[in-house]
């Protein structure tokens, strides 16, 4: 599988990344060697074999569904760009 | 002796018997950061005065009778640690001034038992990178230089190039690492120096950037095993705040270091024996099985036939991983902003500006394997080579009781080189990656120098959650290579 200039842009898109001119053609360039080199994985047969997620214990633990923390929005706050009184401030995103 | 000589060890029995307090000895590590850092480029942030209050608090509580495990020794933090009123980058420009109001709970757990912190050191950006190079702060120098001194700038490895350069130029006793794929022991290597992967769970990554979450593992870095060993007990235990923290008892670390290898069954897995690898490497390794076997240890040919597979299934799950975690900078809750014509144009200019180049190719990979149409082809194929990784693992641990390979795959390399060629890069952590996909611990520790007098390590890979045997392994390699050069850069050198 490779990835045409299209996929490229689409994949930024959707990563939320603003491409600057020529990184498409860049990225494409890079992302097919890394993809290239991964597609070796296809060779093996996983036909009966269950997914690992993690390496961790395989039951997350329960914990009471309490309030334990709360009431610090001016720590939350303190390192935001810009904010308006107690929230966090962005562009007009409704006409 | 150096007062930044001093093992920890060796500072803790100094401090108790009052030869020197934890002021001079966090004053004399100022003194040689101040000297050193302009060149070497290992901390980011320096936080003196506080360094010099805690150690005033901390030889007080010693002369009050109340001294903790760590009490007194200077550290440094990797700069992924979140620590509470000191600025926490990642190394990447999105972080901007990132001031945390929480502290980590294993810096919290360090500054418990009475450790130091003298400052912030320097990572590649969000710990992805092999050499310190891709850190926003700019790269870091290997206090090691090549024997015929060609003036060449070597790498310190990465992604704790800072942490274990710090450690091994003497302006740190010990330091924080963290681990995704090689990320302590490849640094470790290269510099020189001990360190050690713990399993994953064992310590807490709550308040630890978050970079591959099922991958990555807070670990220590410090001039010996018995100093790792002291390091990963402070730092290690169960976290409420992490559901994938163990709820085990912690051991005694140090005391395992001097069991002894008689009578264990140590692997030695053929397929990590490489085409190309350096001669003195494969030399190394015997070498290493050699003062394992004097030392009453039996040697066994053991199998992990998808070691091969590791690499690439690493690159498809750290990058899925990555860009899931990394959806978190926005520019709008904090760190860096940059103002768009509408939300979605500031999200876009924001990350297009705060990510340097490696971070947005493995966004892009993993955005790309994980979205609809390829998601089975890449990231669940991925999962299942993983579990065939792992339990290759299993099966051979069902016959050995540790296994020893080579750190590395070769000796520090030139700044510079390996930087237009992401695989190559990569393939650095060809011996250590597969530690983080099974979830076992892994150590290094220094055992020979290459022919151009670089240091060179050896790799011991334990059971899940069993790192005892891993530090006696290491302890005993350790003892046996007797090392005694120090490299050319160093504090009162």
């Amino acid at each position: 599988m490779s990835l045409d200039l299209q996929t490229v842009r689409r994949v930024a898109s959707l990563a939320r990344l603003h491409l600057q001119e020529g990184e498409d053609q860049r990225l494409q360039a890079e992302l097919n060697g890394i993809l290239g080199w991964i597609e070796q994985l296809q060779a093996v047969d996983t036909s009966e074999v269950e997914p690992l997620s993690g390496a961790g214990g395989t039951s997350a633990p329960l914990r009471e569904d309490i309030v334990n923390d709360g009431g610090k929005a001016e720590a939350v706050l303190a390192n935001a760009p810009d904010r308006a009184g107690a929230f966090f401030a962005v562009p007009k995103v409704v006409e | 002796m150096n007062p930044t000589d001093f093992t920890i060890r060796g500072a803790l029995e100094a401090l108790s018997e009052g030869i020197v307090t934890s002021e001079a000895l966090t004053q004399a590590h100022l003194d040689a950061i101040a000297a050193l850092n302009p060149r070497l480029n290992a901390y980011v942030t320096v936080t003196a005065e506080k360094a010099l209050e805690a150690a005033r608090a901390s030889d007080k509580r010693r002369a009050d009778g109340v001294a903790g495990k760590l009490e007194g020794i200077p550290l440094a933090i990797k700069d992924l640690f979140c620590t509470a009123g000191t600025r926490t980058t990642a190394a990447s420009r999105i972080l901007g001034d990132f001031v945390p109001p929480y502290e980590s709970t294993v810096t919290a757990n360090l500054l418990r038992d009475g450790a130091v912190f003298l400052g912030k050191v320097n990572l590649d950006e969000f710990a992805m990178g092999s050499s310190n190079a891709t850190s926003a702060f700019g790269e870091v120098e290997n206090p090691w230089k090549r024997g015929n001194d060609d003036g060449v700038r070597l790498v310190p490895g990465g992604s704790s190039g800072g942490s274990a350069a710090a450690v091994a130029a003497r302006l740190a006793m010990g330091a924080t690492a963290t681990d995704t794929g090689g990320s302590i022991r490849q640094p470790a290597a290269f510099c020189g120096i001990a360190g050690i992967k713990p399993t994953y769970g064992r310590c807490s990554r709550w308040g630890v950037v978050a970079f591959a979450s099922s991958l990555d593992t807070p670990g220590p870095v410090a001039r010996s095993v018995e100093d790792c060993a002291l390091l990963l007990e402070s730092m290690s235990g169960h976290d409420p705040k992490d559901s994938t923290s163990a709820n085990l008892p912690v051991p005694d670390f140090a005391a395992a270091c001097a069991r002894g290898v008689k009578g264990l069954r140590i692997g030695v897995p053929r397929e990590y024996r490489l085409e190309g690898m350096p001669e003195e490497i494969e030399a190394l390794w015997q070498q290493g099985l050699d003062w394992l076997r004097a030392e009453g240890a039996e040697i066994i040919d053991i199998s992990l036939p998808h070691t091969k597979y590791a690499l690439p299934t690493y690159y498809i799950v750290a990058p899925a991983e990555a860009s899931s975690n990394l959806a978190r900078y926005d520019g709008v809750r904090f760190g860096l902003r940059e103002n768009g014509e509408d939300l979605k144009d500031l999200y876009q200019r924001t990350r297009a500006a705060g990510f340097g180049d490696e971070v947005k190719r493995r966004i892009m990979i993993g955005t790309y394997v994980l979205s609809a149409g390829y998601y089975d082809a890449y990231y669940l194929k991925a999962q299942k080579v993983r579990a065939l990784i792992k339990r290759d693992f299993d099966q051979a641990f069902a016959g050995v009781d540790a296994i020893v390979t080579p750190a590395t795959p070769s000796a520090a390399f030139a700044a510079g080189e390996k930087q237009d060629d992401p695989i190559a890069m990569y393939l650095n952590d060809v011996f250590t990656v597969t530690a983080n996909l099974a979830g076992i611990p892994g150590m290094t520790v220094p055992a020979g120098y290459d022919r151009q007098g670089l240091p060179l390590g050896l790799q011991v890979l334990g059971r899940a959650f069993d790192e005892e045997t891993v530090f006696a392994v290491s302890s005993v390699i350790e003892s046996a290579a007797n090392l005694t050069k120090m490299p050319q850069v160093r504090a009162f050198a």
